[in-house]
């Protein structure tokens, strides 16, 4: 498979995890682990430009597949992506553990929906659990990354 | 950089760029040259007797390197409660040993009993299912009022009905309680369980014991919110390591909320058996595993009464509480449900007459300790709960009956009947804040419309206070804490002038490497990205308490202003010095020092630069170097107050609530970035939301834990929470410490409780369900659609 545009080859247990293959075997800590009912979305990243649970999946179905981690996000100069920037811009985060995920599932709504309201926003991010944050600023991150106007919505 | 430039900014957070990036370092991204993997035999019935462990089969497996049982550290000590509690009579609470691994019995789903070292996880994990454990099934004891009740059926054989404390506070308020309650021309009684909770951080624990067979030194990594005291536990009380041969280091902390305060057997074993090997030793706790073994929160069963003039007036408050605290005692579970939560039960309000008691009783559960809030969130849901009951049987408007009893800004400092002395507040000032953000006037309008969509909407209010910024440690010391609760900083100044800031406090979550710098900017009139955080590393920091119980900035903080004026104070001489001017007569600001009366003036890098090029130093009067620590202990609590206001839509079809508004109302006192104060402030509205409507830690009659999971512990999501209105300006600066700061990490969760049941039951209320006075949470569509429906 490629990971964040580089060709990765590993020999693999069948039974490895995606996200444990991503951690482990590459090296790519940003993908976190939350739990282990694919309930809570830490460790989202896209596959084939699919938003996925990478917890989910085996590693080996992933074969030749174009894998996307947070790592990959940011350009190669190192310009964040808009997400990254609003995250920082509306404190969209504090222990950072879910952010990854977080994004990573953003990005996929805003890829889909260049203009989301809050309520589409609030439910595309169902199956990412946040514990720090009470969702308030990462809604408010993730319009404002899509260009529109957050005032309003902080003013409520 | 000019005064006030800094503080009170809402800084963008500089730790952001690694966790937005997928570079944060949390503990379980560590991994060690020759990395070996802990996984841990956990009982599956709440109570037992260990009749024998099989390891043959294990012991054969590939991979597998060691296997631990509890006759490995029989003769080590164990994990000891932070806080002697003395009962009522005058005798000490008992102290069940808390083991490393579970030795003779069992006492709660997922006690460990064993532990296996492997080299991969995956075969640790295997090995660790194939032990087997022959453990003959004991009664579980659940209940709290049958574990009371029934003298015999012990969790721990030296205590006799499993109650740990019988503690009353103040024990010289009783008689005048009971005799206030009696005379009253008004008592409200409430009956009420305040629901036990899992924390949940989203990053699980995880820990890797390092020894180094040539030195002898030990490093733990770990996930902890205080590596110092997690160093001081497992050394002078768990393993004996020597203090100064243990390293603890907690990197990135992905969340704790209490529940990574405290030392857990995992980082003893996990050190053991490094030792044993020669190698690494990591485990990284599923989150199964997280359920059934991170301290929970809560649980308590309370009967509350609060005696009233018919006017409303309070005349007095008496509690009873038991409180679980499950299987073994966890490192403040003695100190939460007492000293943090008695010494609260007088609210915002002057209450004359006050006495609180709280039986503390073993369980076949988990573990139940501190959870964001801590007591405090008890305290004050038994309270603003039955001031609601109160005003609706006295015909009383909600506000009306707490402005009516608020301590008012001229009675402070303010001693309460449990013992506390508020130091200032503006309670009324507050509550005018909320009822301008809130919109509560235009409260009848948006029922009226909810009316016409079909749902029933209702409004609650709720006050609370809080005693954070924990603590001063001789008051501690009188209460039977056996710690001290200051914290330390050093400040470093290196040769070019940039500073590193080395902190006791630990984030983990909180943006400490933000808003510290901002505190330091201010006084040394740099820029703060000259600043750097030091903090997690016991081997980097002075020995600190660490981040709980929303002290970091109060204690903390304070602690980094005093080092910071020690580190001045001796770059004034440093800048006479080379003003050829006598002591005392430099001024600083903005980065300059300046000779009072003359033009003369020498910038900050100078004096920093000269501080470490001592060529002409005066050395009996000077040292060499800049660099000063400071601990700071506090004076007293600081006591957070706010007010705030729910508004919930229910739908008669459903049961179902939607928390539709939420305002908030704090005073914090100062501010150093509102930003990450607000945020704070959020994410405790949502676990405070949580609690109310969501979340349930459930066991069943034989101690399975049946919420064990994200498919069934109802986490708030981003579709059940709404957007916040939050305010922090009708503040009172702290008297005490040098920042004036109160601490805001835990209001959210403190006040929301109480505020989303109010609005739940004045919507049943609304609805003519006047018979509805209370209801349990979490207020599931189920329980709250049988209120509706039933007669």
């Amino acid at each position: 498979m490629t990971v964040n545009g580089k060709p990765v080859t590993r020999d693999v247990e069948a039974r490895r995890l995606l996200v444990d293959y991503l951690r482990q075997d590459v090296g790519l800590t940003g993908t976190h682990v939350g739990c282990d009912t694919s309930q809570c979305g830490a460790c989202v990243v896209h596959v084939n430009g699919m938003a996925i649970k990478a917890c989910t999946m085996l590693a080996v179905e992933a074969e030749g597949a174009e894998v996307l981690t947070i790592e990959g996000l940011a350009e190669p100069d190192g310009t964040l992506h808009p997400l990254q920037e609003a995250f920082n811009a509306h404190h969209g985060l504090q222990c950072g553990f879910c952010t990854a995920g977080m994004i990573m599932s953003a990005a996929s709504l805003l890829e889909a929906n260049p203009a989301p309201t809050e309520s589409e926003v609030r439910h595309h991010l169902e199956g990412n659990i946040c514990r720090c944050t009470g969702y308030h600023n990462i809604v408010k991150a993730v319009m404002a990354a899509s260009g529109q106007d957050v005032a309003a919505l902080a003013a409520e | 950089m000019p005064k006030d430039t800094v503080v009170g900014q809402s800084t963008k957070r500089r730790e952001d760029r690694r966790f937005t990036t997928g570079k944060g370092r949390y503990t379980d991204d560590i991994v060690l040259r020759n990395q070996t993997y802990a996984a841990f035999a956990r009982s599956e019935v709440a109570h037992g007797v260990i009749k024998g462990i099989d390891t043959s089969a294990a012991e054969a497996m590939p991979g597998v390197l060691a296997i631990f049982t509890g006759d490995d550290f029989v003769e080590v000590g164990g994990n000891p409660a932070g806080w002697l509690i003395h009962s009522r009579d005058g005798t000490p609470m008992t102290e069940p040993k808390r083991p490393v691994l579970a030795h003779g019995k069992v006492r709660h789903v997922g006690d460990a009993y064993a532990a296996v070292i492997a080299e991969t996880p995956e075969q640790a994990r295997d090995a660790a299912e194939a032990l087997v454990a022959d453990i003959e099934e004991l009664p579980a004891i659940v209940n709290m009022a049958q574990a009371v009740a029934d003298a015999d059926t012990r969790v721990h054989d030296e205590v006799p009905s499993n109650v740990c404390f019988d503690w009353g506070w103040v024990e010289d308020n009783r008689a005048a309680v009971d005799e206030a309650i009696r005379g009253a021309p008004h008592v409200t009684t409430l009956e009420l369980v305040n629901n036990r909770l899992s924390p949940n951080p989203m990053e699980p624990r995880c820990s890797i014991g390092d020894y180094d067979t040539g030195t002898g030194d030990y490093t733990l990594y770990t996930t902890s919110q205080n590596p110092h005291l997690t160093r001081l536990l497992i050394s002078a009380f768990v393993m004996g390591i020597p203090e100064h041969k243990l390293r603890v280091v907690a990197p990135d902390v992905g969340g704790g909320f209490g529940s990574k305060i405290y030392h857990y057997g995992e980082e003893a074993l996990v050190l053991a058996a490094s030792k044993k090997l020669g190698r690494p030793v990591k485990w990284t706790s599923s989150r199964s595993e997280a359920f059934l073994t991170d301290a929970h929160g809560r649980d308590h069963v309370t009967k509350i009464e609060l005696a009233t003039e018919k006017d409303g007036r309070f005349i007095a408050v008496r509690t009873e509480t038991m409180a679980n605290l499950g299987a073994y005692l966890s490192n403040f579970a003695t100190a939460t449900p007492t000293f943090l939560h008695g010494t609260l039960m007088a609210g915002n309000y002057t209450v004359p007459n006050v006495y609180v008691n709280v039986k503390g009783v073993f369980t076949n559960t988990a573990p139940v300790d501190a959870y964001r809030g801590a007591g405090r969130p008890e305290a004050t849901f038994s309270l603003e709960r039955v001031i609601d009951k109160c005003a609706r049987e006295l015909g009383i408007d909600p506000i009306e009956i707490r402005r009516k009893n608020y301590i008012k800004p001229d009675q402070f400092p303010y001693t309460t009947p449990v013992a506390l002395e508020y130091d200032t507040g503006n309670y009324d000032a507050v509550m005018d804040r909320l009822e301008e953000m809130a919109d509560l006037s235009g409260f009848e309008a948006r029922r009226a419309e909810s009316e016409k969509a079909g749902k029933l909407r209702g409004l609650g209010i709720a006050s609370y206070i809080e005693a954070c910024g924990i603590a001063p440690s001789n008051l501690v010391g009188v209460l039977g804490g056996r710690v001290g609760l200051y914290d330390a900083a050093t400040v470093r100044v290196n040769p070019t002038g940039n500073v590193q800031v080395m902190v006791g406090a630990h984030s983990h979550g909180q943006g400490h490497e933000t808003t510290f710098p901002q505190i330091v900017a201010d006084r040394l009139g740099i820029d703060p990205a000259n600043i750097e955080i030091v903090h997690g590393d016991t081997a980097r920091i002075p020995f600190g308490m660490g981040t709980y119980g929303s002290r970091s900035l109060a204690v903390c903080g304070s602690a980094v202003v005093k080092a910071t004026e020690k580190v001045i104070a001796k770059a004034k001489l440093i800048a006479a010095h080379m003003m050829e001017a006598p002591d005392g007569q430099v001024d600083f600001e903005d980065g300059v020092f300046a000779l009072q009366g003359t033009n003369k003036n020498v910038p900050w890098g100078e004096v920093a630069l000269k501080a470490y090029i001592p060529h002409d130093f005066p050395l009996e009067r000077i040292e060499p170097g800049l660099e000063e620590t400071a601990f700071y202990d506090p004076a007293n609590f600081t006591y957070p107050a706010g007010a705030y206001a729910c508004e919930v839509e229910v739908d008669p079809q459903t049961g179902k609530v939607d928390v539709v508004s939420f305002a908030a109302a704090d005073d914090f006192g100062n501010v150093i970035n509102p930003q990450i104060v607000e945020g704070q402030v959020h994410g405790g509205l949502a676990q405070g939301i949580g609690q109310a409507l969501l979340e349930h830690a459930v066991y069943d009659e034989n101690g399975q834990f049946l919420s064990a999971s994200y498919m069934d512990y109802c986490m708030p999501r981003a579709d059940d929470l709404p957007m916040y209105r939050v305010d922090h300006s009708a503040a009172t600066a702290c008297t005490h410490n040098p920042l004036g700061v109160k601490g805001c990490g835990e209001a959210g969760a403190i006040g929301s409780p109480p505020a989303v049941v109010n609005a739940v039951i004045d919507a049943l209320h609304r609805a003519g369900k006047t018979g509805v006075t209370h209801l349990d949470m979490p207020l599931s569509p189920a329980r709250v659609w049988s209120a509706l429906h039933e007669s």
